[in-house]
């Protein structure tokens, strides 16, 4: 090995490398896929109950989306692995859901703006037509609402990512967990922290400007 | 469920205990605030540093900008404190040293979210119309000028939901910061909960940021009414107070077009939080 005091060690770089990668990189992954999906999916009921469930249920609805929204993630992942984990094996599946709740909350707001940008006259042609209330939700309104939250859909898939590294707190090994193991395990923190880094970085930014691409084209 | 009916039946004791730790409490409290603020204000300078850089006329600035905006950003916020907390100090002179952890909060809080307002102040200056622009040489304003008193004050105005909201994260955010030994308001209040219990202690935690939120709604509201005022585009404060508890994301007292507004500086800033677009 290289000595100590030199400020980057290929030697290091290397040994921690695969472990990055193929250990934490992978649940990192799987915890921003499947949190994602979770999110995309309860985004959409929480927005249509917002816009359609009467007053007295959507009011306070509204009252817990905020709340979970306003505070923070990291205490909620905390808060929840406390609770559930007599009853759930893994932490992993409890940051997901944490996440995927979490981030429902901001998506529900982009599906929101979606469904108001659809125009009036697409309510009305619907009641006009007769079309049954889930009828005009599944095809007429959902389908010209999604289309222009694409962008803003991925924006926040990308920054769930970017956030993953708070399931350390729950001990989840993710990509930074395993970084950071490796830097107490030979109390050497540059080359893990700093690949760990560079691999968020060469998995966003590309990702980012696909959704920038994407963005022009819808807009 | 058990955990719920233990929770209110415990409510009168578990408040006592908050009391009598109150002092420490309100350390954590201090040191939240102080690393929000801090790290705002910091994101703040960040922003409008390097929004305005990448305006700039001249390439290199433009594209050092854009670097330090896309490599903060896309690093992410724990890593970059994990990185001032844990590697800095472990570089050989004359590189390496320890900051204090408060220093350490600051810095990473300030520098991630900076590079995300940057973004907004960008995507703000932007989408001031052009006929402002113009307006500006017509009545030979210098460029400096016709920035800070024409251009800055109307793009300050539609940035200010956004950074509302950016705040709002940083402070989540800054829930991190007990990791690299800087003891805020969630790990105090960790400490009550062998004696009160999980569902209390964490309660109480979620609570205590979600009135902190709120006070940096009020404020941000207050803010965007002021601006909006001062440049003729909305009431003043002393009649429109009501909208000062807006929650962030519902519809904007402004009506249809402040939203669409508002709505593509966002989007073309892809900060998280942001809000829709329409």
């Amino acid at each position: 090995m290289t000595p100590q005091n030199s400020w980057w060690s290929w030697d290091h770089a290397f040994a921690v490398l695969p472990d990055l990668l193929f250990e934490g990189f992978k649940i990192t992954l799987v915890a921003t896929v499947l949190g994602t999906l979770i999110a995309l999916v309860l985004g959409l009921v929480v927005a249509i109950i917002r816009r359609s469930a009467p007053r007295i249920i959507s009011t306070p609805f509204t009252w817990v989306v905020e709340f979970i929204r306003m505070t923070p993630l990291v205490v909620q992942l905390v808060f929840a692995n406390l609770v559930l984990s007599p009853y759930v094996d893994s932490s992993l599946s409890i940051g997901i859901w944490v996440l995927g709740i979490h981030y429902t909350t901001y998506m529900a707001e982009v599906y929101r703006a979606g469904i108001d940008s659809v125009p009036k006259g697409q309510w009305e042609a619907a009641t006009a037509l007769s079309l049954p209330r889930m009828r005009t939700w599944r095809a007429v309104v959902v389908p010209q609402a999604i289309r222009n939250t694409v962008p803003a859909l991925g924006n926040y898939a990308i920054s769930m990512f970017k956030e993953t590294p708070f399931l350390f707190v729950i001990y989840v090994p993710e990509l930074l967990n395993v970084a950071q193991n490796y830097g107490s395990t030979y109390f050497r923190y540059t080359e893990a922290i700093t690949l760990a880094g560079l691999i968020f970085l060469a998995a966003s930014y590309p990702t980012s400007l696909l959704i920038r691409r994407l963005e022009k084209k819808l807009a | 469920m058990d955990g719920v009916i233990g929770f209110l039946q415990d409510l009168g004791p578990n408040l006592q205990l908050v009391l009598d730790r109150m002092p420490l409490i309100l350390d954590g409290l201090q040191v939240t605030l102080l690393t929000t603020v801090l790290g705002a204000l910091l994101a703040l300078v960040i922003a409008f540093v390097f929004g305005l850089a990448q305006l700039s006329k001249v390439m290199i600035v433009r594209g050092v900008a854009r670097v330090f905006v896309e490599f903060f950003r896309g690093t992410s916020l724990v890593v970059q404190l994990f990185w001032l907390a844990f590697v800095l100090p472990q570089l050989p002179y004359p590189l390496g040293f320890r900051l204090e952890p408060l220093l350490v909060g600051v810095l990473a809080l300030g520098l991630n979210y900076g590079a995300y307002a940057a973004e907004v102040v960008r995507g703000s200056i932007g989408s001031v119309p052009k006929g402002q622009f113009e307006a500006i040489s017509a009545l030979s304003l210098s460029p400096a000028r016709g920035m800070f008193r024409v251009v800055i004050p109307q793009a300050w105005a539609l940035m200010i939901p956004s950074l509302s909201n950016l705040w709002i994260q940083l402070l989540k955010g800054s829930a991190i910061v007990s990791t690299v030994l800087l003891y805020d308001i969630f790990f105090q209040v960790e400490q009550l909960r062998d004696r009160t219990g999980t569902w209390f202690a964490y309660s109480f935690a979620l609570l205590a940021y979600y009135l902190i939120a709120w006070l940096i709604v009020i404020l941000m509201n207050g803010l965007e009414i002021r601006a909006k005022h001062q440049i003729g585009r909305g009431p003043a404060l002393r009649t429109a107070w009501r909208s000062l508890f807006q929650a962030p994301g519902t519809t904007p007292s402004g009506g249809r077009t402040a939203r669409v507004v508002r709505d593509r500086s966002v989007a073309a800033s892809g900060t998280p939080m942001g809000g829709g677009l329409a």
